[in-house]
């Protein structure tokens, strides 16, 4: 199937590391490849152009000062050049204003702008303590008002009830007057998707933003979108002063080729990306991480930070004693690690953010969601006692375990093998130190299929 | 000297509502035609840079790296076999290229073989699954068949209501439950369809990214209890694709036929820009007949893929 960005310069970056030297003609065929895998994964055309163009010039003038390892000087270029298209730091949304601070939110059909006025209201909402009021213009689409109506009632966020009879002007006015007597300290107001073609709309939407003067217009895109996002950015970015980008849908199996046109034909950050279905789903984008995603390094910060969230602290505490004292370590807490991951979206999220070699040879050992969902099935169906002491399952106990499980007493004993080879690890761990563990790595993974 | 083009006008009665149609999505793939006619229209001999430049055309309307190379490569090969040296010659030849890759594809949706006859959508959130419903009730209810809408939807906020506005408008019957599982709406809806006699059901489901396991597992499972209810249903597994999705609808098609067995296509919002060469790219990976095509927001914008009228359309053609 479709090769995803990350293999593809992965593939490169390989074949370069086999180079002894960094010449015209091979920085010619990884340049082909990156121009390729950045257009099979929908980043537009011209972007595309420019950004080889940039690479190839920047790391020309590298093989001049030094070209000791030109390998790793190419990938530097390309990670370099990727950060820098996708643009510096992060950026949070402007609030310095008088209140009520409106953030106009404004995209094509579909692009996720009502879920993602949800998710925004609810992150403004508990990580800066405001006050939030949340509006919906869409006087067109059926239900449109009722969807938001709905998603503000599930988060317990203030909602300014509108009718389709009315004008969006005059709904966006009036829920403006409203939150201004209720103190409310910011106001998002959702719009109608629109295309960029259509002229009547663009021109309802100029109107709502002359009307408003938003101290933020979010443009939200989808991030599966195709090479249309340059031609789309470019209308929304004539029409409306925008102040920002919203990715949406990046959980899915396309990788951002649309952040790099929509960045790079409007010249706005990438302020928030949304990746998961959850009113809990919307992230600060990180150019930098994005960047390292691209290139196979990994997307290990997010994981990172994803684990601190989801991870009950309590219980990882609890766990790491029982590691440093070596033994101890039981089914219980293999179960519990199962569910923490699981918490974190299961094996293939993980897979996902992991750096691309890793996540193949991952690949390989058939560690699937369904494999995990045995082996939980298998542990729920031991005693308390099993699981604590996974020693005293014989041959007896081992035969009503599958049964309770569902499975052949085989699954049962590849299960044990499993436990008692991580077991091991643990103490290796407590008393080795990580060498020993990474060594000990490849019993770690509990794939069932081997 | 497009010959081809014009068979199918003939035997169609509704002329000026075609007519229209044909407008419209000709509109649609504007910057597309508007493109290749600049290309072709100018002159000159067939060369290696005006090859090149119809590569960067197929690529920005999103044909695809593997679908433009097959097609480039056609393109030659036919150039050379029939001797053609003039860059507007290039056109005609283009047009069959095309025409062989998406014929195939054109096979419309027969909604009378089985009653009821049972539609399940499909696809990834916001492609316009719901939208698509109310259209296609509306399309077929013009040709005379009772339709009962299912409101499988019961994760998205709303979507319920969405539904049932759409019911409201158009007269239709809408089953829907208040939250509950999408299986037993969808269960429900097909048997009431056999009790009233209902001629078509369209069952509508939530959105879902195809990198939710669990979400493809669920949809898989209404699909099984769609079977319980009346056997050998669903006769229609309709994939719904935006058209302004890149590549990424390759992974779509196949992550929902492998899930689902998808038996056809619905293209939504090829009113754009620069969009539908997306349909080469799966004629060339994964083919999957497309069973309409949506150019706009009216309730009459959502029509049967018509190769030639979308090839003339893409490609400027003047009937």
């Amino acid at each position: 199937m479709l090769d995803n960005l990350t293999q593809r310069l992965s593939g490169v970056i390989k074949n370069l590391r086999g180079q002894a030297r960094l010449t015209e003609s091979n920085i010619q065929d990884a340049l082909r490849e990156v121009r390729m895998a950045l257009l099979e994964a929908d980043v537009a055309l011209p972007v595309v152009k420019e950004f080889t163009t940039q690479v190839k010039e920047a790391a020309l003038g590298i093989e001049v000062v030094g070209n000791l390892n030109p390998g790793q000087a190419l990938i530097g270029v390309v990670h370099r050049e990727l950060t820098k298209l996708m643009g510096a730091a992060n950026v949070g949304i402007n609030l310095s204003t008088v209140p009520p601070a409106v953030i106009l939110m404004a995209g094509l059909q579909g692009a996720g702008k009502t879920t993602t006025s949800g998710k925004l209201a609810k992150l403004l909402r508990e990580q800066q303590k405001k006050k939030v009021l949340l509006v919906s213009c869409d006087v067109y689409r059926p239900a449109a008002i009722e969807q938001l109506r709905a998603v503000a009632e599930q988060l317990g966020i203030d909602f300014y009830a509108s009718d389709v009879s009315q004008k969006p002007v005059d709904i966006a006015l009036a829920a403006h007057d409203y939150a201004k007597k209720h103190h409310h300290d910011i106001l998002i107001v959702d719009t109608a998707g629109r295309l960029a073609v259509d002229e009547a709309m663009m021109a309802e939407i100029k109107q709502l933003h002359a009307a408003l003067k938003p101290i933020e217009t979010l443009f939200v895109v989808d991030a599966m979108t195709g090479q249309d996002a340059v031609n789309t950015a470019k209308v929304f970015g004539e029409a409306l002063p925008l102040t920002g980008v919203i990715l949406t849908k990046l959980d899915g199996d396309a990788r951002g080729g649309a952040a790099l046109s929509v960045r790079h034909i409007t010249g706005k950050p990438i302020k928030f990306v949304g990746v998961s279905e959850k009113m809990t789903g919307l992230e600060a984008f990180h150019p930098e991480r994005m960047a390292s995603r691209v290139l196979g390094m990994g997307d290990v910060l997010s994981l990172i930070e994803e684990a601190h969230r989801e991870v009950d602290q309590a219980e990882a505490e609890k766990l790491a004693k029982k590691i440093k004292k070596g033994d101890g370590f039981d089914l219980n807490d293999f179960k519990m690690q199962i569910v923490q991951m699981r918490k974190m979206g299961g094996v293939s999220a993980l897979m996902d953010k992991l750096p691309a070699q890793l996540s193949q040879a991952a690949a390989g050992s058939k560690v699937d969601d369904k494999a995990i969902n045995r082996i939980e099935g298998i542990i729920n169906s031991m005693t308390p006692a099993e699981r604590a002491k996974p020693e005293i399952i014989k041959a007896s106990r081992k035969r009503r375990i599958a049964a309770g499980a569902g499975v052949q007493v085989m699954h049962v004993n590849q299960l044990l093998n499993q436990f008692e080879q991580t077991q091991k690890m643990m103490k290796m761990f407590s008393k080795g130190g990580m060498a020993k563990m990474m060594r000990g790595m490849k019993g770690m993974l509990p794939g069932m299929g081997r | 000297m497009f010959g081809f083009l014009k068979k199918s006008t003939s035997n169609n009665t509704d002329n000026t509502a075609r007519i229209g149609w044909l407008g419209r999505l000709k509109a649609g793939l504007a910057r597309t035609g508007n493109q290749l006619s600049e290309l072709f229209g100018r002159g000159g001999k067939i060369d290696d840079d005006l090859y090149e430049e119809l590569e960067t055309i197929l690529i920005t309307s999103d044909v695809g790296m593997d679908a433009t190379r097959f097609l480039l490569a056609e393109l030659r090969h036919q150039v050379k076999e029939l001797r053609l040296t003039e860059a507007d010659q290039l056109k005609e030849v283009l047009a069959r290229c095309l025409l062989k890759l998406l014929a195939p594809l054109a096979q419309p949706l027969d909604a009378g073989a089985h009653s009821p006859f049972v539609i399940m959508l499909a696809g990834v959130n916001g492609a316009g699954k719901t939208t698509s419903i109310g259209k296609l009730a509306k399309y077929l209810q013009g040709q005379g068949k009772s339709v009962l809408l299912a409101a499988g939807d019961t994760f998205r906020a709303a979507a319920r209501e969405q539904l049932m506005e759409w019911g409201a408008r158009n007269n239709v019957t809408v089953i829907a439950q208040q939250g509950g599982d999408p299986a037993a709406v969808i269960f429900d809806a097909v048997q009431a369809a056999q009790a009233r006699k209902i001629d078509v059901v369209l069952a509508d489901t939530a959105g879902r990214l195809t990198t939710q396991a669990h979400l493809m597992d669920e949809i898989k499972k209404v699909k099984r209890v769609i079977a319980k209810a009346l056997p050998g249903a669903p006769h229609e597994v309709l994939l719904v694709l935006d058209a302004n999705t890149g590549q990424n609808a390759l992974s779509q098609v196949k992550a929902f036929d492998d899930a689902l067995d998808v038996t056809g296509l619905v293209l939504t919002k090829l009113d754009g820009t620069a969009k539908g060469g997306v349909i080469a790219a799966i004629a060339r990976a994964h083919p999957i007949p497309v069973r309409f095509i949506g150019v706009g927001e009216g309730l009459d914008d959502l029509r049967p893929f018509v190769a030639e009228d979308f090839i003339a359309a893409l490609l400027g053609l003047d009937e």
